[in-house]
């Protein structure tokens, strides 16, 4: 017996704002960048679902895009985490709120 | 044809590490949480019949996103401030009701919409000779624009993290005097 | 008789499985498979540590283990029992569910990756489209756990054993895949049984098509067994668990089960990766001529794993230890462009595959010599570190 497709919908919809609450709550620039990556993967099980349920799944549409986001994701993960530790090394510190002005 | 049994214990274990994930107070604890959480996403992947996704996912996602958060934690050791500072930050009800409001824009759409109770179509499959085809054909830009981007990703992530300090030379100017090993006794 | 001895195993499960009822059928082919890998595996394990002091022993010119049991080949019971009956110690200040969970989480994946290797025809646990990518998710997944073993000690030198672990796993997981892209860009799929028939048949009616016969599988096999060492942190690549180095790298604070666990994991891996190594590269479960055919097919996979598990013991006895930052070097600067290399050979390969004149299969070798010998030879040049300025030393005088 499947789930019904909007199962998927909402379980995908918990973990997008789990992952968003954490990116706006927590203080550490490394947490931040974890709910970022947990919101993307809320985003590819939607594709995934609705490629299952939809009409054409022989299209492998949404199989596609999901393999793509996750690619684009990991590179952007990387990117994000150098850019941590290089502001680690300058500042001594990642907590966000100390990162509030241009300058310097 | 993804089963009941399968995915609300899978999907209730992958939010509860989720949850983990962001609530967590010890930094390596949450991203091992994360890692747990990106999982059991992709044991749901399996049980959607995308199993190429699934197995990609826990290629990059346990395999090499949760290895770089950890490896970001360690590097960044001390950052955390005090101890007893709070680990969220101070406007975190205004942010719980904005995450709210966000869950209840998300989710009602969805439960008020009658297409979306449908079940699933006995079989979908999506071989991996199909997906090479696909890649190879319909989507050879996006393909060539993720490679690209991810040899720029990579160039790029190596040069910001690259550490500028050079240790410094030792004077190459030969004729500083040097002091020399004392072998003789000294004076009585 | 030839047929029945090579099917021997799967006609065994049938019969086992018939005896079941109906609705169980597949659960319990399931887990008879699991028993009998769990069970063959296990016995490999034992015999592989006493096998390997044995021979490691007799080339440097000594005994191995040689006090239980005729031989020295019971000494994996002795090592057992001491191992199960050592206390389980565990810090005061370590993190205990993660110290607990780390051997489960090295061990679990490593388990996992034989259901896909072929052991002789018709003899895999599952045939999974994507058979590859599973086995090197898998793999992938394990090194989380050596992280977890290295952290939960609360021991600096654990942690730093398991960084430079891991520094090294996910340095040699990409000339890994490198190595075996050209093996799936010819066999045209990921399923291991494909690429086992991809490698069928006798070329010129006597030479056997295996992939390591090529140039690009010759060198591939070569690079696929160099980062095969490294990723089972063996020798010359066992820093992260050098005795002499780090006590014992990310393993110091484990003793007893966990300890055993962890040396079970690593040597599961070791075969896991050689299983693959047989499949991708020496043909599978195929004899090599065609007058052999006779012999059982899972009898020749066993045959190529043994010779390979020797070949690795053979290597952990004859070369020194790597630097960590040699070997490094090493994968990245010399094995990477290496494989890549590789490929455009096996590219090349494949395209002149339809030239029928006759002297084609020497132009052929003739040309993936002539790209990938120079290319060897200069990759091994250009790593060799310039000599140092001369040192400046001060003494305290």
């Amino acid at each position: 017996m499947s789930p019904p497709l909007f199962a998927f919908l909402v379980f995908s919809a918990c973990l997008f704002s789990v992952g968003f609450a954490g990116a706006i709550l927590r203080r550490n620039a490394i947490l931040v960048l974890v709910g970022l990556e947990l919101m993307l993967n809320a985003a590819n099980v939607n594709f995934i679902a609705f490629w299952r349920y939809g009409p054409h799944p022989q299209a492998l549409t949404g199989v596609m895009f999901a393999l793509f986001s996750i690619a684009i994701a990991a590179a952007e993960a990387a990117v994000g985490l150098a850019l941590v530790i290089a502001i680690y090394r300058h500042r001594k510190s990642i907590q966000t709120e100390q990162f509030d002005s241009l300058k310097g | 044809m993804p089963s009941e049994l399968v995915f609300y214990p899978l999907a209730a274990l992958t939010l509860a590490a989720a949850i983990g994930a962001m609530a967590l107070r010890n930094l390596v604890h949450c991203a091992l949480s994360a890692a747990a959480a990106f999982t059991g996403l992709a044991l749901i992947y399996l049980d959607l019949n995308a199993e190429f996704v699934g197995f990609a996912q826990v290629l990059v996602y346990v395999g090499a996103v949760a290895i770089l958060i950890v490896f970001t934690v360690l590097l960044t050791r001390g950052a955390d401030g005090p101890w007893r500072a709070s680990a969220f930050s101070p406007g975190w009800v205004t942010g719980l009701a904005i995450t709210g409001l966000l869950l209840a824009c998300l989710v009602l759409p969805v439960l008020m919409s009658p297409s979306l109770k449908r079940l699933a179509p006995p079989s979908a499959t999506a071989p991996v000779a199909d997906i090479g085809r696909q890649l190879m054909t319909r989507y050879a830009l996006p393909l060539e624009t993720a490679g690209l981007l991810l040899t720029a990703a990579l160039v790029g992530a190596v040069i910001i993290a690259l550490d500028e300090t050079r240790p410094v030379p030792p004077p190459a100017d030969q004729s500083l005097p040097r002091r020399k090993p004392q072998l003789e006794e000294s004076p009585r | 008789m030839a047929y029945t001895a090579d099917q021997l195993f799967v006609i065994l499960q049938h019969r086992l499985v018939a005896m079941a009822p109906a609705g169980a059928r597949p659960l319990v082919a399931m887990l008879l498979i699991i028993a009998a890998l769990m069970a063959l595996f296990g016995t490999c394990f034992a015999l592989t540590t006493i096998l390997e002091r044995k021979i490691l022993g007799r080339m440097q010119n000594r005994y191995g283990p040689n006090r239980v049991g005729p031989c020295g080949l019971l000494q994996p019971m002795a090592d057992g029992l001491k191992m199960l009956i050592k206390e389980d110690l565990v810090p005061f200040s370590a993190d205990k569910v993660l110290h607990f969970l780390a051997p489960l989480a090295l061990t679990v994946p490593i388990w996992l990756s034989f259901a896909v290797l072929p052991f002789g025809r018709n003899m895999n646990a599952i045939d999974l489209d994507a058979g590859i990518l599973f086995f090197f998710a898998i793999g992938s997944a394990s090194e989380l756990a050596v992280f977890m073993a290295g952290w939960s000690s609360q021991n600096k030198y654990s942690l730093l054993g398991a960084m430079r672990a891991i520094a090294q796993m996910i340095s040699y997981e990409v000339p890994l895949v490198l190595a075996t892209v050209p093996v799936l860009m010819l066999a045209g799929s990921l399923s291991l049984t494909d690429i086992v028939q991809a490698q069928a048949g006798y070329a010129g009616g006597w030479l056997p098509r295996w992939n390591v016969l090529t140039p690009w599988g010759l060198a591939g096999f070569g690079l696929f067994l160099i980062a095969a060492t490294a990723e089972s942190n063996r020798s010359p690549f066992d820093l992260p668990e050098g005795e002499s180095e780090l006590i014992a790298g990310f393993l110091t604070e484990y003793s007893g089960f966990k300890y055993a666990l962890f040396f079970l994991g690593e040597y599961l891996g070791l075969f896991a990766v050689t299983g693959l190594a047989v499949t991708l590269f020496l043909g599978g479960w195929q004899a090599p001529f065609k007058f052999l055919e006779w012999v059982p097919s899972w009898m020749w996979f066993a045959a190529k794993f043994g010779s390979l598990i020797f070949l690795f013991i053979w290597v952990r006895a004859t070369l020194p230890r790597l630097r960590l930052d040699q070997l490094l070097n090493f994968a990245w600067k010399f094995l990477v462009p290496l494989a890549l290399i590789n490929l455009l050979v096996a590219a090349l390969w494949h395209f002149s595959g339809v030239w029928q004149f006759t002297g084609a299969l020497e132009l052929r070798w003739l040309m993936g010599a002539v790209i990938l010998a120079p290319s060897y030879v200069l990759l091994g040049r250009a790593l060799v570190t310039r000599p140092e300025p001369p040192r400046h030393y001060s003494y305290a005088l």
